[in-house]
């Protein structure tokens, strides 16, 4: 039975965004600060820090979780995903967050780190969601900026798109072809 | 803000964790999921000085039935269960409370127990074992025992837990035939915690109602089969025996109207489902 003590210092082994990482940490380190301080992966943003805004939202073996609601002791051997993993390489967006840019989904940007980690969990899952799903799993974040109405469009068009139907047009990109 | 320092188990087996238990006492807590716990750790409301962390035990990783109940063990994450497909049939209350808690990501790590241990006055788990009489299941070095619900929760975020106990389990009694359940909450915004919630149980000879959000527990009363203005007087007095209070979220009085009015509500609609007739329209999202 591993026991850690107060005041040490531990290592702690998981993957983050498909590649081994460790961590040295104390047994109290939120998992958003053993990211942002200890790995120096500041894409996961810090807000409220008791679970109810969502900024820090990652996935821990597939699910959607609250980084800041994590202690990263509890986290060795998981397989962590990150903002950081969403892109195919530098300098390019993913499906998701190319989307997010369409369709105006951020202002600030602040909250949207977390929520597009919980709609790459959710989309992974299920491919075909319908607008109520998508505005559920929204639920779970605040954002200021945008009053929503474009996050909602951008989950639902990445989500065609991953399904291979192509982005649909913006209704004014056709208006006058 | 941030936790104040503890010390750290992560425990491989029950007995692990009840070692740990005995040895820390009133000093150690259990987490499971971590989304009642940790919140109250980083606001250092609370500041154990060593953590069990329970979530490693395969042994309470799965909901099992068992003599007309589902038993569902310390580690069983609230997502898992909304996913179980019989959730529905065998234990509609449950099943139409649980969308409430919280969001999709808290409820990816979420446990049941973990609520019942919480036992905040205004959670959705907590309720719904209080309406379907069910059972908390302890477990110490020294012995294993069966609290019925409505004795478990003996105040706010207080029960009868002892500091070396644990909950390993708890039971909720299976949907009984020609019965019908209901539940509704009103809150600030959905996810938000429930200013009042209710639960209602309804069978033939007997209306049961038990309502969150607004005593110091999750407080439950049985009624005889009643309607009109005899449901109505049950319902005021119960209001006010559950002695609301004022808080920023609501007054005493807008909690006394909704026992009032969403208690009736929901033992209505539990006393349609319970004669047959199909109840809502509009399901919230199941996930």
């Amino acid at each position: 039975m591993p026991q850690l003590d107060a005041k040490g210092r531990h290592m702690v082994a998981f993957t983050l965004n498909g590649r081994p990482a460790t961590v040295e940490v104390e047994t109290r380190t939120l998992l958003t600060d053993a990211l942002r301080h200890g790995l120096g992966a500041t894409g996961t943003h810090v807000g409220c820090e008791h679970g109810v805004c969502g900024a820090c939202t990652i996935s821990i073996d597939g699910v959607p979780a609250r980084a800041c609601l994590t202690l990263a002791v509890g986290i060795e051997g998981c397989a962590i995903r990150t903002v950081e993993g969403l892109a195919p390489e530098p300098g390019r967006l993913g499906i998701l967050q190319a989307a997010f840019r369409r369709r105006h989904a951020l202002q600030c940007g602040f909250c949207t780190a977390g929520i597009l980690m919980s709609l790459d969990a959710y989309l992974a899952r299920r491919p075909s969601p319908s607008r109520r799903e998508i505005t559920e799993v929204i639920g779970g974040h605040l954002c200021r900026c945008t009053g929503y109405a474009p996050i909602i469009e951008a989950a639902l068009e990445a989500a065609a798109e991953l399904r291979g139907e192509g982005p649909a047009p913006a209704p004014w990109e056709n208006a006058h072809a | 803000m941030k936790p104040a320092p503890f010390g750290y188990v992560r425990a491989g087996s029950l007995d692990e964790a009840l070692d740990a238990l005995r040895q820390h006492g009133p000093e150690a807590r259990i987490v499971a999921g971590g989304q009642s716990l940790m919140p109250m750790l980083n606001m250092r409301l609370t500041k154990p000085a060593m953590l069990v962390d329970v979530m490693r035990i395969a042994a309470l990783q799965e909901p099992r039935l068992e003599k007309g109940a589902l038993v569902v063990p310390a580690g069983v994450r609230q997502a898992i269960l909304l996913e179980r497909p019989r959730l529905a049939d065998d234990l509609p209350l449950l099943a139409a409370a649980l969308p409430w808690v919280g969001h999709l990501q808290t409820r990816a790590r979420g446990t049941l127990c973990g609520s019942v241990a919480h036992a905040d006055p205004s959670a959705e788990i907590p309720l719904c074992l209080v309406a379907l009489e069910g059972e908390v299941r302890l477990r110490s070095r020294r012995k294993a025992r069966r609290v019925a619900a409505e004795a478990f929760f003996t105040g706010m975020m207080v029960t009868e837990k002892a500091d070396d106990e644990m909950i390993e389990a708890i039971a909720y009694p299976l949907r009984r035939r020609d019965t019908g359940y209901a539940f509704a909450e009103v809150g600030r915004r959905h996810g938000d915690f429930a200013i009042v919630a209710c639960a209602a149980v309804v069978d033939g000879t007997r209306m049961r109602l038990a309502i969150g959000g607004v005593a110091d527990r999750p407080t439950a009363r049985d009624f005889p089969r009643l309607d009109g203005s005899a449901l109505d007087d049950a319902l005021n007095a119960f209001a006010w025996d559950l002695a609301a209070g004022d808080d920023l979220h609501a007054t005493a009085r807008y909690r006394r109207d909704l026992v009032r009015s969403l208690g009736r509500r929901v033992l209505e609609d539990a006393a349609r489902v319970a004669k047959g007739e199909t109840d809502r329209e509009d399901p919230p999202c199941r996930s």
